[in-house]
């Protein structure tokens, strides 16, 4: 009768087929992310020791009150949630025509070949990418040399790299996929039918869009938002090689802090604010969306 | 089948008497998809204030038909005017007409009050008499207090009446049904039949329903077109339709007709002389055979109901031929027979009331069966 008791009992109730079949997953995100994330919290709060200690418990709030009030800190976070918000911005409104024309008005039987087509960016890796945009954005890339050679410009346009533009030209190429995946979607998942009833209720074509295909297409471009959004916030290649290392974004400060630096509560602190910062910027997107999401729940 | 009169129709006396303008012309319409040649030449008027509806099998092109009234096809020649004015050139939302789509098309992200005031937006009017107007459209189709609704919490039969709702309360000149019914359980669709023929009286627009079902057409039509591939075979009021259909194709495809060949002996003065295996020689008039007649060959038909079983002690006010039953089906309120009528290869099927006390007969009872010959059409 060893199979008595509360072990024996659980050992055969579903939840614990359950628990072992999401242990695995369970363990591998709790070592690699709850524990990382959870350590980063705590340093947050420590102070900075020299080489040798790297730090001092001695618990603080000194980090935060430097990332909320230094100008440099306030700068870069500004300056990247700008950015992002504006990758996103420009991803996303590109991003809708494409997905608009695919899912209206490409034939259906080669739908998937526009789609394998998209993704076709993915099948290099991010950095070769962000190099590539490099060559041909650069003093003498593509872009310069060749309307120097067409004698459209006499001096290369320098508004093209190591500046915002670039970067945002960069970041929203490398993440239209994720934001025209999406929207795709939701604008397949719209009947047809609906749209003819806009007309035959005697909307034009433009107000059909606005009142019925925008709104039913919305929580395809609430997922793409929060897919580039997120991200981007973050991206530290783009900045580095695009930005040339002279417009940081805070995964770069957060760097510069944490290893160059080596002050690890100064790099955590930064972290958790702009995690944050991330987390406020997406809930605010998603409330002003509700109204268009509230009737479909 | 049962064909029961629809006891909400005007009688055909006061439709004829008061001849209505026409409401929608169609002048030798085509239609091509590519090869595909979906609308072969349609001309046909709708009048005004008719329910009107356009029956045939699926791929016929009674849907296109429907759809280039809607503006939603354009036609590859001819013209489709509506109360007078060629619609070519003019798109959906400004021509006035309003569809009620198959799948009924009710705006997901919208409540119902949403949904009926769609077509609002364009129109004059404070938001609280756009409010009222709403209300009195739920009320008509029977869903007054839904307003608040999530549209897609509803049945389907209360989408139904909301996508009704929707395009009576802009008071279109056509109101388009494209097969309306077909989603529906069968009690839900008989009852929605009468509710949609109430409304069509109450509010007086022109209908034009899309059906493959010849009963729902009987029952709720002023007047029916039967199209088969793209062309209108016959165009009539229901009654006209069932008892005098114009080919053969249309006869099969409406109710149960019997077929039996035929030769044509003579053909004088309004009169033709032909002879039918099985029944024998006989005259009918010349209103009994539609199409031009070649003479010899040919085929004649009838309905089940118009023959009938005599029973014993029974005589034939008109005609009479022998037979034997070969097979019964029952149907509690009447029975099917299918009599082989001596000298004719098939059966035929006739159809009785069931009467108390009347016994129904068995499988192999000889028997004697009454017709009569004004009650035949001749096909060609």
């Amino acid at each position: 009768m060893e199979d008595q008791g509360w072990w024996g009992r659980f050992r055969r109730s579903e939840s614990f087929a359950g628990l072992a079949l999401v242990s695995p997953t369970a363990l591998y995100a709790l070592l690699l992310l709850a524990a990382p994330l959870a350590t980063i919290l705590l340093y947050s709060f420590l102070t900075d020791g020299d080489t040798q200690t790297r730090i001092v418990w001695d618990f603080t709030l000194d980090n935060y009150i430097a990332t909320l009030t230094e100008p440099l800190y306030r700068a870069v976070m500004i300056r990247s949630l700008s950015v992002s918000i504006l990758v996103t911005a420009v991803t996303v409104i590109l991003a809708f025509p494409v997905a608009y024309y695919v899912s209206f008005h490409v034939a259906p039987q080669r739908k998937s070949l526009w789609l394998f087509l998209i993704t076709i960016p993915f099948w290099t890796s991010y950095l070769i990418r962000v190099f590539l945009w490099k060559v041909i954005l650069g003093y003498n890339g593509v872009i310069n040399s060749g309307l120097t050679t067409l004698g459209i410009i006499d001096e290369p346009l320098t508004f093209i790299l190591y500046n915002v533009n670039a970067i945002v030209i960069t970041l929203a190429h490398a993440y239209a996929p994720f934001a025209i995946l999406p929207i795709f979607v939701a604008l397949e998942k719209i009947d047809r039918s609906l749209l003819e009833a806009g007309q035959d209720l005697g909307e034009s074509k433009a107000m059909t869009f606005l009142r019925v295909t925008l709104p039913l297409a919305m929580p395809g471009v609430v997922a793409a938002v929060l897919i580039v959004l997120i991200p981007t916030v973050g991206d530290y290649v783009t900045p580095q090689i695009i930005g040339g290392g002279k417009i940081p974004m805070v995964a770069n400060l957060i760097q510069s802090r944490m290893l160059d630096l080596d002050n690890r509560p100064l790099g955590s602190a930064l972290a958790v604010v702009a995690m944050l910062v991330v987390t406020v910027v997406a809930l605010a997107f998603v409330a002003l969306n509700a109204r268009f999401l509230k009737v479909k729940k | 089948m049962t064909l029961a009169p629809n006891p909400l129709a005007a009688p055909a006396a006061t439709l004829a008497a008061t001849p209505r303008p026409t409401m929608i012309e169609f002048r030798d319409v085509h239609k091509y998809y590519g090869d595909y040649h979906a609308l072969r030449g349609i001309t046909a008027t709708i009048r005004a204030g008719e329910f009107f509806s356009l029956l045939g099998p699926s791929g016929c092109g009674k849907t296109t038909l429907l759809r280039t009234i809607a503006g939603f096809e354009g036609i590859s020649s001819g013209a489709v005017l509506i109360d007078g004015k060629d619609m070519q050139g003019v798109p959906a939302n400004v021509r006035p007409t309003n569809m009620v789509f198959q799948s009924y098309a009710i705006f997901p992200h919208l409540t119902v009050a949403q949904n009926v005031g769609f077509g609002l937006r364009r129109e004059g009017g404070t938001a609280a008499e756009k409010a009222r107007r709403v209300d009195e459209a739920l009320e008509m189709v029977g869903l007054k207090g839904y307003g608040a609704r999530a549209a897609h919490a509803l049945s389907g039969g209360q989408r139904q009446r909301v996508a009704l709702a929707r395009a009576l309360i802009l008071k279109p000149k056509v109101l388009l049904l494209d097969e309306p019914l077909s989603a529906l359980d069968k009690k839900m669709r008989e009852q929605m039949q009468v509710e949609l023929i109430r409304l069509q009286r109450q509010v007086g627009i022109t209908f034009i329903l899309v059906t493959h079902d010849q009963e729902e057409a009987l029952v709720m039509s002023d007047r029916i077109a039967v199209m088969f591939e793209g062309q209108i075979a016959q165009l009539a009021d229901p009654e006209m339709l069932y008892r005098r259909p114009a080919t053969r194709q249309v006869a099969d495809f409406i109710g149960v007709m019997n077929f039996l060949p035929a030769t044509v002996t003579s053909e004088a003065a309004g009169r033709i002389a032909i002879d039918v295996q099985g029944l024998g020689p006989c005259e009918i008039d010349a209103g009994q055979a539609p199409g031009a007649l070649t003479g010899g060959a040919a085929e004649v038909g009838f309905r089940p109901e118009t023959l009938t079983i005599l029973y014993d002690g029974q005589t034939a006010t008109d005609r009479e031929t022998p037979g034997t039953i070969e097979e019964v089906v029952y149907y509690g309120d009447m029975t099917y027979y299918d009599v082989k009528l001596d000298g004719v290869d098939r059966p035929v099927r006739i159809s009785m009331r069931n009467v108390f006390g009347r016994p129904v007969l068995d499988i192999r009872t000889r028997t004697r069966v009454a017709w009569s010959p004004g009650a035949l059409v001749l096909f060609r």
